[in-house]
């Protein structure tokens, strides 16, 4: 089944809408009209990177091409650049599709063609009508979401409706038709989530590139959304910006990060008529599951199958998903498999039971969260270890209530090189001045501190702390 | 682990002129533009960033020795809020 038919099997019926800033469709109306047009039969079968920047056109054209393209890419709009030919090649492109001639595919891409879809949907042309993909089509489109990776070249994970789905399909809905928002793009896991429960069951409001915060949740709140996600970052974003006073929805979701008790409490006060539920999930996991109770962490009665087929593994001290929602592979030449020798991936989030609750501890891999960019800590240390003046460094996460976590930087001097306070602060600032101009802005440390020594292990290794 | 040396020593300065001082500091190095900052100021149009606010609130943490998000009940909207929420626990 394709995403059409969904659609057409529920929320068209029920009058859901597509709602972006300053314009809005019907779903019902979305069989009458297309982005693609006369364009699109030339997309069949084939692998189709989506590279438009508007958000509104990429919903439109992900409902037109599954069941059409043998594998759809969604780039996301902050995708940079230079890693486009990275995600050409592991993807096997062979048709790049954007929204305008500035988004075209960079020089020295092998493509078969380009198509330039048209931002506003137009009547169908005479002869093509829904839906566009063959009852007979035998293979089912292949998502493609991207994912930061380790080398800062995107990860690319494979899904496919099914999988993608497979958190909510085959409920029914209960009492009028929910109108879903988030915060994320849509062409990101958490997001995509949003857009598929949307058209599954309800309408879904957009937000718009380059709309302010205040903006969006005052659209949001205008509309009669219900119910909205976002990640804690955008959460508490979302309460400092006052404009959630204003904003009254039924359920409110995180996702993307750890919710800690400090970000649901906050939730529950400014919202005191919604449910306030944390949602774990991961684009190669999938959606594992949803807390409802309002606390951090989770029930140790979630541990092992749920009646959705979702099987949360704790055994080795992190947390593993096998699932009809994990993504089917890593996408590309030398990648690595994307679930282990048991068919469970492993997330990497390391877990404390206390009183028969889970809680997490931190990532295995050492990896620091920072407002949902990740930030590996020996490509900072890297940076720092190249000041003369430094013998060695930790990077470690540091707690923080408003990103979750920020950098923080345990620096050792090679003797002689700190000869006081003076000298010290000349050190930091260069280390600093090394950090900003080679790395984004939230790898670089936001406090260093002068340590006589750091532990190591047995084998030489620096002992990383484990939260 | 023995501190050599810290940066952000506890200080003795009142705390709406240590935040101010933050305020200015991370907005220099994040080369952003910093409204003045009165208590009506929104937080949201006062030309800082999310990252930014987590330097500040690190940053006094260190500074002030606490840190009033852990237990606070609503979240700051204004300049003039978020001066409140730690003056109240400097009490």
């Amino acid at each position: 089944m394709a995403l059409w038919d969904s659609v057409i099997g529920a929320a068209a019926k029920r009058g859901g809408a597509l709602i972006g800033a300053g314009r809005a469709v019907p779903l019902a109306a979305l069989a009458q009209v297309s982005c693609l047009a006369g364009r699109l039969e030339a997309l069949r079968g084939r692998c189709v990177l989506i590279a438009v920047r508007d958000a509104f056109t990429a919903a439109i054209l992900l409902l037109e091409l599954d069941g059409v393209a043998r594998r759809m890419v969604l780039c996301t709009p902050d995708l940079q650049r230079e890693h486009l030919p990275h995600v050409v090649r592991c993807a096997q492109a062979d048709v790049w599709l954007s929204d305008s001639p500035q988004n075209g595919p960079p020089a020295g891409v092998e493509l078969d063609f380009a198509v330039e879809a048209d931002a506003q949907p137009v009547p169908l042309p005479p002869g093509l009508q829904r839906p566009f993909h063959r009852a007979d089509c035998q293979a089912a489109t292949e998502w493609v979401l991207l994912t930061s990776g380790t080398t800062g070249a995107p990860k690319l994970v494979a899904h496919t409706l099914a999988s993608l789905t497979s958190a909510f399909a085959g409920e029914r809905a209960q009492g009028a038709a929910p109108v879903w928002s988030t915060f994320y793009d849509i062409r990101r896991y958490g997001g995509l989530q949003i857009y598929l429960r949307a058209l599954h069951a309800g309408s879904l409001l957009l937000a718009s590139a380059g709309e302010t915060i205040t903006d969006y949740l005052a659209r949001a709140s205008a509309a009669g959304v219900t119910h909205i996600s976002g990640t804690p970052s955008h959460w508490r974003k979302a309460l400092m910006s006052g404009a959630a006073e204003r904003f009254s929805p039924a359920y409110v979701r995180l996702s993307g990060e750890i919710a800690d008790q400090g970000i649901l409490d906050a939730l529950r006060a400014a919202f005191p008529r919604a449910v306030v539920a944390h949602a774990f999930a991961s684009t190669e996991a999938g959606v594992a599951f949803e807390v409802r109770d309002g606390r951090a962490g989770f029930p140790a009665t979630l541990v092992g199958t749920s009646e959705r087929g979702v099987e949360l593994d704790v055994s080795r001290g992190t947390l593993r998903v096998r699932s009809p929602g994990n993504a089917s592979a890593y996408l590309g030449d030398g990648a690595p498999p994307l679930e282990d020798s048991e068919g469970f991936v492993d997330l990497g989030d390391r877990l404390e039971l206390r009183e028969g609750r889970y809680y997490f501890a931190g990532r295995s891999g050492g990896i620091i969260n920072v407002g949902g960019l990740k930030v590996h800590p020996e490509e900072v240390e890297a940076v720092i270890n190249s000041h003369p003046g430094v013998r060695m460094s930790l990077v470690r996460p540091r707690r923080n209530p408003i990103t979750g976590a920020v950098v923080a930087a345990d620096v050792v001097l090679v003797e002689g090189a700190g000869a006081g306070s003076t000298a010290d602060e000349r050190i930091r600032k260069e280390i600093l001045d090394a950090c900003r101009t080679t790395l984004a802005a939230h790898k670089v440390p936001a406090l260093i501190r002068f340590v006589p020594s750091l532990e190591m292990s047995p084998s030489g290794k620096l002992v990383r702390p484990s939260a | 682990m023995k501190l050599l040396y810290n940066h952000y020593k506890v200080t003795t300065m009142p705390v709406r002129a240590t935040i101010t001082n933050l305020f200015q500091e991370v907005a220099r190095e994040q080369q952003r533009q910093l409204a003045p900052l009165t208590d009506d100021l929104k937080l949201l149009k006062c030309g800082l960033d999310s990252l930014s606010f987590a330097l500040i609130v690190a940053r006094l943490e260190d500074a002030l020795g606490y840190d009033p998000f852990d237990t606070a009940e609503s979240f700051p909207v204004t300049f003039g809020d978020f001066v409140k929420l730690y003056e109240a626990r400097a009490v």
